[in-house]
C-alpha cells in the first residue's frame, strides 16, 4: 500500500484508541450527559425501511456525521478492500446491554441493533457516501447515503450515485474518474452469504490483537482469545510474499468467490482458509468468464502472470472484464503488482 | 469530542469541490402507505428523462408481488439492472417493443442480475450488454419469456458471453425467448436443476443454447439457426455441480450453424468446431431425437470426451448414455471445422452426420462402457475417430462406421415446472 494510506490508519488506529479511552470511560459508571439528538436509536436501526437521512439514526451527534455517538467506536482493517483509493473510515456500534460475540475465522458475531458505518471519500474532494450495515431482527441489510455538496446531510439512495472525481493516486497518478456508489442491491452482491447478507471486514484477524483487546475492553465483545492470529499487513510487508498474496485476495476477492457467495458458480474461491490449488485458480479453466478471460485459459498459471487470467481482469477497468465487478473503476497497481510477483514465483510443476 | 470529530476528520479535511454526476434520487414516498401482505402493485416506469432512476429504484424497492411495467421505446442504461425481491414479475410492451439499451455499459457484469426465487421476466429486449445479458443465480422457478437478448454489432468477440444465464437454479423456465451474437451461450443454463428451454431463437451465437452441469433439461420447440453449434449438453470439472445427466432434446430445428467460432480464447466453447449441430461433452443420459439437422457442415451430431487433465475426483469426462434416434439428416459433414478438419483430412475430407470421438478411458485408467444408443436407420452414416483415450493423437485414430453395442436406455419423464402453464 502506501505511503499515504499507511499514514491515514496510523491516524485512524491512533483516534481509535484516543476515542477508546474517553468511551471506556463513559461505561465506567460516568453518567453520559444527555445527548444531543438522543444517541443512536434503535427504533430507526430495527425499522423495517430505511430512514431517510443518515442523521435519523443517531448514530453521530451532529448531522454532518463528524461526532460519532456514545458507544460508536471507530475501528480500522490490517487490510481494507481497494475502492479506487478512497480514504475510508469505520465505526461499528454495538446497543446498550449486548456485545459481539468473538468467531475465530469468519466475522466477528455482532448482536442484533449493531450498525456498521463505513464513510468514503476522498481528501482531496470531500465525503462521497456513508453505508450502513445494519442487523436487524431478520438479519443484515445494507442502505447506502449519498451525502450533498455542502457536507451537511447525507440522504438515503437506494439506486446509489456517479461523482466525477479527480484524485493524485499513491503513485502520483493524476486520475480522472467517475466514483460509483453502489446501489442497495449491490451491497448484496458483495455481502453475501447464501441467502443472507453478512459484514465482511470486521473479522479477528483482520482486525488484530490491539483492536480485539480494545473492542473486549470497553465491553463491545465477549469470548476472545488473548493471542489472535492475524492477517499480515500488505501496507507494511509483513509475512511471506504468498501470505500478503492470500491476505490480498482474502479481502479484495473472497466476498465473492466463496462456496455462499455471489460468484460459488465459478467455483474459483480465493479465501484465507482455502487450501484446494484448483479452487484458488491454480491450473484452472475458466467458467463463465467470457472476453473477461481475455485470450487466456488458465485462471492462475503458475510462474506466468501474463498467462493468468487474474491478473489480467485485476489490470482491466474495462465492465465486463474488471474484476471485482463493483467497486472498482481504476487498477490497483499496487495490488497488481503484488499478485503478480505472487503467481510468478509460484512454482510450476 | 474533539478526538472524535478527528477521526472522520482526518480523512476528510479538506477542500469542499462541487461534485458533477447525478443527483441523489429518493425513495418512492408511496412505500411507507402500502400494507405488506397480500400485496398486488402494479408500478408504472414511465417513458420519460426519470426512465432509468424509476427503474432502478422499482426495481430495488420492489415488495414481494409487485409487477413493474415498462413502457414501449428505446431507452439507454450506463448501468447493470438487479432485482432481490421475491415474486416481481417485469413486463415491458413486447420483444422489439420495449428495448433497453445498454451500449456504453460502465459498471456491473451483466445487463440485468436477479437473484432473488418466483420471478417473471417477459416483454422486453436487452442490448448490448458489456458482459452477460441476463443473469438469474440462485433464483428459482424464474421465468424468462418473450425476451430479446441480443448484440446489435454481429458475432463479435467483444460482445457479452451469456445472453440469458440462469445459474444455481431449481426449476428454470426459458420460452419463446431470442438471443442473437452472444461469444458464449444464447441461452446458457448453468449448474441447475429441472429446466425448460422452448420455442426460442437463437442465431449468431458461439453456442446457440448450453445446458452443462445441470440435472433434468428439456430442449424442445427451439430453432438454432447459424451458431457456431447449435445446442450444446457439457459437464465440467471443479465446479461446485458436477455431474450432468438427464437431458431431452427434441423437435428442435438446428440448421446452418456454420458460424466461424468467436469465442474468446479460453473459453470452453472456444473449443467447439463451426458447424456443429448437437454436441454431447461428458454428460450422462443424454436423448436427442425427433429433431431437424440441416447443412452443419463439420457433423451434426458430436459426441466428445472433455481432453485436458483433471483431478475432480467426482468427475467422469465421458458422453455416456447417450440416446440418437429419429431424427431427419441433411446435407452438412463436407466442411469440418478446426480440429475436426485435421482428423477429417485423413479420411477423405468429410464427416457422416453423427461423429464421436471414441474416448472410453482417462487417467491411465481402463476403458468404460460408454453405452452410445445410436438407433438412426443403417442409412444414417457414422464415424467413431477411435481416440482411445486423451490427450489427442491423431496416430493413435481408429476410425470405425461400426455403431458400438449398446443396451437400451429408459428416457427421463417430461420435465414438469409448477409455474409454467404449458407444462
Amino acid at each position: 500500500m502506501t505511503r499515504q494510506a499507511k499514514s491515514c490508519a496510523r491516524s485512524v488506529r491512533g483516534c481509535v484508541l484516543a476515542f477508546a479511552i474517553g468511551f471506556a470511560v463513559s461505561l465506567g459508571g460516568c453518567s453520559v450527559p444527555a445527548q444531543e439528538g438522543g444517541g443512536p436509536d434503535l427504533a430507526v436501526i430495527l425499522a423495517q425501511s430505511p430512514a431517510p437521512k443518515l442523521a435519523d439514526y443517531g448514530l453521530f451527534l451532529d448531522a454532518a456525521a463528524t461526532e460519532p455517538a456514545a458507544r460508536v467506536l471507530g475501528y480500522d482493517l490490517i487490510n481494507p478492500l481497494f475502492s479506487d483509493h478512497a480514504t475510508k473510515t469505520r465505526l461499528v456500534f454495538v446497543p446498550e446491554g449486548a456485545r459481539a460475540q468473538y468467531v475465530e475465522t469468519d466475522v466477528l458475531s455482532l448482536p442484533v441493533g449493531s450498525v456498521l458505518i463505513k464513510s468514503f471519500g476522498y481528501a482531496q474532494t470531500s465525503r462521497i457516501e456513508t453505508r450502513l450495515l445494519i442487523h436487524k431482527a431478520s438479519g443484515w441489510v445494507g442502505y447506502p447515503y449519498v451525502w450533498n455538496d455542502d457536507q451537511t446531510e447525507a440522504h438515503y439512495a437506494p439506486i446509489g450515485a456517479k461523482r466525477d472525481v479527480e484524485i493524485t493516486s499513491p503513485l502520483g497518478e493524476v486520475l480522472s474518474f467517475q466514483y460509483a456508489v453502489p446501489n442497495q442491491n449491490q451491497c448484496k452482491t458483495c455481502h453475501q452469504a447464501g441467502d443472507d447478507i453478512t459484514p465482511i471486514g470486521p473479522k479477528a484477524r483482520n482486525l488484530g490483537s490491539d483492536q480485539i483487546a480494545l473492542w473486549s475492553g470497553v465491553g463491545l465483545l465477549s469470548g476472545a482469545p488473548q493471542d489472535i492470529a492475524e492477517m499480515p499487513s500488505i501496507a507494511v510487508s509483513q509475512g511471506t510474499l504468498d501470505a500478503r498474496a492470500r491476505a490480498y485476495l482474502d479481502i479484495n476477492c473472497a466476498h465473492c468467490h466463496k462456496s455462499d457467495g455471489a460468484a460459488s458458480n465459478s467455483g474459483l474461491w480465493l479465501g484465507w482458509e482455502e487450501e484446494s490449488a484448483v479452487k484458488l485458480g491454480i491450473g484452472k479453466h475458466p467458467t463463465a468468464a467470457g472476453r473477461g478471460a481475455g485470450a487466456l485459459s488458465r485462471v492462475i498459471e503458475p510462474g506466468q502472470p501474463g498467462q493468468s487470467i487474474l491478473s489480467f481482469r485485476m489490470a482491466s477497468a474495462e465492465a465486463g472484464v474488471a474484476m471485482p465487478e463493483l467497486g472498482r473503476r481504476i487498477v490497483d497497481k499496487e495490488g497488481l503488482d503484488l499478485i503478480n510477483q505472487w503467481i510468478g514465483e509460484l512454482p510450476n510443476d | 469530542m474533539t478526538v472524535r470529530s478527528t477521526l472522520l476528520g482526518a480523512g476528510f479535511a479538506g477542500l469542499l469541490v462541487a461534485c458533477g454526476g447525478t443527483e441523489t434520487p429518493v425513495a418512492p414516498s408511496e412505500q411507507a402507505s402500502v400494507p405488506a401482505l397480500p400485496h398486488v402493485r402494479t408500478v408504472t416506469i414511465p417513458a420519460d428523462d426519470s426512465f432509468v432512476e424509476q427503474l432502478q429504484t422499482a426495481l430495488i424497492t420492489a415488495q414481494e408481488g409487485d409487477t413493474i411495467t415498462l413502457p414501449e421505446g428505446t431507452f439507454s442504461l450506463t448501468d447493470g439492472l438487479s432485482l432481490d425481491v421475491d415474486r416481481v414479475t417485469l413486463v415491458g410492451a413486447g420483444q422489439g417493443k420495449t428495448v433497453l439499451s445498454f451500449k456504453g455499459q460502465e459498471g456491473a457484469g451483466e445487463g440485468l442480475l436477479v437473484t432473488s426465487d418466483d420471478v417473471v421476466l417477459t416483454g422486453f429486449t436487452m442490448q448490448d450488454t458489456a458482459g452477460d445479458g441476463i443473469k438469474s443465480k440462485g433464483a428459482d422457478r424464474i421465468t424468462y419469456q418473450n425476451l430479446t437478448v441480443e448484440w446489435t454489432g454481429g458475432p463479435l468477440a467483444t460482445n457479452g458471453a451469456y445472453g440469458v444465464y440462469p445459474v444455481e437454479s431449481t426449476d428454470v423456465l426459458v420460452d419463446q425467448v431470442t438471443v442473437r451474437g452472444a461469444s458464449d451461450a444464447g441461452i446458457y443454463v448453468g449448474q441447475s436443476r429441472n429446466i425448460i428451454v422452448r420455442s426460442s431463437l437463437v442465431e449468431y451465437n458461439v453456442a446457440g443454447i448450453e445446458i452443462e452441469n445441470s440435472i433434468g433439461a428439456d430442449v424442445f420447440d427451439n430453432v438454432a439457426e447459424n451458431n457456431t453449434g447449435g445446442i450444446l449438453v457439457f459437464d465440467l470439472p471443479d465446479l461446485p455441480q458436477v455431474g450432468g445427466h438427464s437431458t431431452r432434446i427434441f423437435q428442435n430445428k438446428i440448421i446452418n450453424n456454420n458460424t466461424d467460432n468467436f469465442a474468446p480464447p479460453g473459453n470452453i466453447v472456444g473449443t467447439v468446431p463451426s458447424g456443429s449441430g448437437v454436441m454431447v461433452l461428458a454428460n450422462n443420459n443424454v436423448h436427442v431425437f425427433d429433431n431437424e439437422l440441416a447443412n452443419n457442415r463439420t457433423a451434426h451430431v458430436l459426441l466428445a470426451a472433455y481432453q485436458d487433465p483433471f483431478e475432480d475426483e467426482r468427475y467422469n469426462p465421458l458422453p455416456r448414455n447417450v440416446v440418437i434416434r429419429d431424427n431427419t439428416y441433411s446435407g452438412g459433414g463436407d466442411d469440418p471445422q478446426s480440429i475436426m478438419a485435421e482428423l477429417a483430412a485423413a479420411l477423405g475430407g468429410s464427416l457422416p452426420p453423427i461423429v464421436w470421438d471414441g474416448v472410453t478411458r482417462w487417467g491411465g485408467g481402463a476403458p468404460q462402457d460408454v453405452n452410445l444408443v445410436l438407433a438412426e436407420d443403417e442409412s444414417i452414416g457414422f464415424l467413431s475417430l477411435g481416440l482411445g483415450a486423451y490427450p489427442l493423437d491423431p496416430a493413435a485414430m481408429a476410425p470405425t462406421p461400426e455403431r458400438p453395442a449398446a443396451t437400451p436406455v429408459d428416457e427421463p419423464a417430461p420435465i414438469v415446472i409448477g409455474h409454467d402453464t404449458a407444462s
